[in-house]
């Protein structure tokens, strides 16, 4: 037997299509019981924050960044003893908006569907050196903490601090990321070599989880960490 | 239907891509044409339940228990027909986030699906999260280049399936997009990527010649291809670079096709490229319909997009 006639096409599942009962029924139980957990109330925001909202910092971004650092330091600590110096995650992974109103589980979902986690590298200042550098010439508001970087018409870094003293060369410093950044996503290429790396293992999106349930309003804010002057 | 029907044209002088020349009308066309349906989704990405009302881009669209509407309906039309997946069936709602690809598989394989090809984002929880959701799965898992020997998933992934359908053999085999700096080595482990060009070169010879199949399917996670990287491997390359494939499926790059591709591989032969898009929006319908020899050297191979 051979091939006599194709035909090819596309079939696009619409609404107009009846829903198979039997499919309806398995899935109830396992919708009902997310459904339970994504509508709970844990904080609320003021405002809607948006990742385009801002130059180079924005306040959900502030948010993210602060939020890894509390939690994150919390565990670092008590494990380690040490501090997290400074923090820095991307742009990119900032998924969607927070609305005005309640935020719910679902919205750290939302903003945070990937599974990726908390990891702190220990560097040295030229590494610190080396992603002030990639942060003047991302142009982007990858979320930070700890850091001052002002750069100046140019992006040319005219001001770079972590915890508010310049950066010294052989110092170790305690950066946190997440494992996606880590292992070079976004071209983050400055966490390698190092001297130790902490795997924390805490999810970003359970640390958000965590810390809205503590907060009862949000109240993120575009500040001076990251910014040019004209 | 509202759907409109495209006719492929290869030459400016026929109306259909015709593969034999313009010979006599056979005279004993008795042997009944056979046909063959491939259903085909991709990038599903836990998407169980239909976009919301208020979506701003895919309102009301998708779902799965519609899905299972529309090919219950067309097996009811023609039961000889397979249904496959071309792999990133995990992450994307929190369905997975809850309960790790579970109900993903359930549904699958209660829709019959016959076989999936395995995605870079099926590593998410990785392999040992792949490796515990197959009791759920009845389906099996086509990979052809990613050797899983010293891995859980060893044994549990098979490079090719030969299916039998109304005495038609059909050949399906899978091929997996490189892994290293997409996925976290300590996601798909000691996992090893095979080159695909040269496993699909591999594949379609043992289809062809070992297993004799009359129609050969690559299942392929590739990608449609790459603008910004031309020199990347995706399906249009694995097509024109490759022999005896009939149809390739693809998925990753998310590729929204107004029609299938047909392309022409290293004889000159054509082969179709699809791919829909993702998120369970569409449902990839390809018929193919069989007859004997004779009159196939009589009539070519229409192909109608």
């Amino acid at each position: 037997m051979v091939i006599s006639k194709i035909e090819g096409k596309q079939i696009g599942i619409k609404d107009s299509l009846a829903i198979n009962q039997e499919f309806e029924n398995e899935i109830a139980p396992y919708r009902a019981r997310l459904q339970e957990d994504m509508n709970t109330i844990i904080s609320y925001a003021p405002k809607t924050y948006s990742k385009t909202d801002g130059d180079l910092n924005t306040a959900i971004g502030n948010l993210m960044a602060d939020i890894v650092f509390k939690q994150g330091n919390s565990i670092f600590n008590k494990r380690t003893n040490k501090n997290i110096d400074a923090v820095i995650l991307n742009h990119g992974g900032i998924r969607s908006i927070i609305s005005e109103g309640n935020i719910t589980t679902e919205t750290a979902f939302q903003v945070m569907p990937f599974e990726n986690s908390i990891v702190v590298v220990a560097l040295k200042g030229q590494q610190i050196d080396s992603m002030m550098q990639y942060l003047s010439k991302a142009k982007k508001a990858h979320p930070v903490q700890g850091i001052t970087l002002t750069l100046d018409k140019d992006y040319s870094i005219s001001e770079a601090l972590i915890q508010g003293k310049p950066i010294i060369k052989d110092k170790t410093y305690y950066l946190a990321t997440n494992d996606y950044l880590y292992d070079g996503g976004d071209s983050m290429l400055f966490f390698k070599p190092n001297d130790t790396t902490y795997y924390l293992n805490y999810k970003i999106r359970n640390a958000m989880i965590d810390y809205f349930k503590k907060v009862d309003t949000i109240n993120p804010k575009i500040d001076n960490r990251f910014t040019q002057t004209r | 239907m509202k759907r409109r029907t495209f006719i492929q044209q290869s030459t400016a002088a026929t109306a259909l891509v015709t593969l034999g020349g313009f010979g006599f009308q056979s005279c004993n066309s008795i042997i009944k044409t056979r046909k063959i349906t491939i259903l085909h989704t991709n990038d599903v990405h836990s998407h169980i339940d239909a976009f919301g009302p208020d979506d701003a881009k895919n309102a009301n669209q998708g779902g799965v228990a519609r899905r299972a509407t529309l090919v219950q309906n067309i097996r009811n039309e023609n039961p000889n027909t397979l249904l496959l997946d071309a792999g990133d069936i995990f992450q994307g709602t929190p369905y997975f986030n809850y309960y790790g690809g579970e109900l993903e598989f359930k549904l699958m394989s209660k829709m019959k699906y016959d076989a999936a090809t395995i995605g870079n984002h099926d590593f998410d929880n990785g392999i040992d999260g792949l490796y515990a959701q197959l009791p759920h799965a009845n389906f099996k898992f086509l990979s052809a280049n990613y050797n899983f020997k010293n891995t859980v998933m060893d044994t549990h992934v098979k490079p090719y399936h030969v299916f039998i359908k109304d005495g038609i053999k059909i050949g399906v085999f899978g091929l997996g997009v490189k892994l290293d700096g997409l996925v976290d080595k300590k996601m798909y482990k000691e996992t090893e990527y095979l080159d695909p060009i040269e496993i699909a070169s591999d594949m379609s010879r043992i289809l062809k010649e070992e297993e004799a199949c009359d129609l050969i399917i690559c299942l392929s996670h590739l990608g449609y291809y790459y603008s910004k990287d031309a020199k990347k491997v995706c399906d249009l390359m694995l097509a024109k670079a490759t022999k005896n494939i009939d149809l390739i499926i693809g998925g990753h790059t998310h590729t929204f096709l107004p029609k299938p591709t047909v392309a022409q591989n290293s004889e000159g032969k054509n082969v179709l490229v699809n791919q829909v898009g993702c998120y369970g929006i569409n449902l990839g319908r390809i018929d193919f319909y069989f007859d004997a020899e004779k009159n196939k050297t009589a009539n070519g191979t229409s192909i109608i997009v």
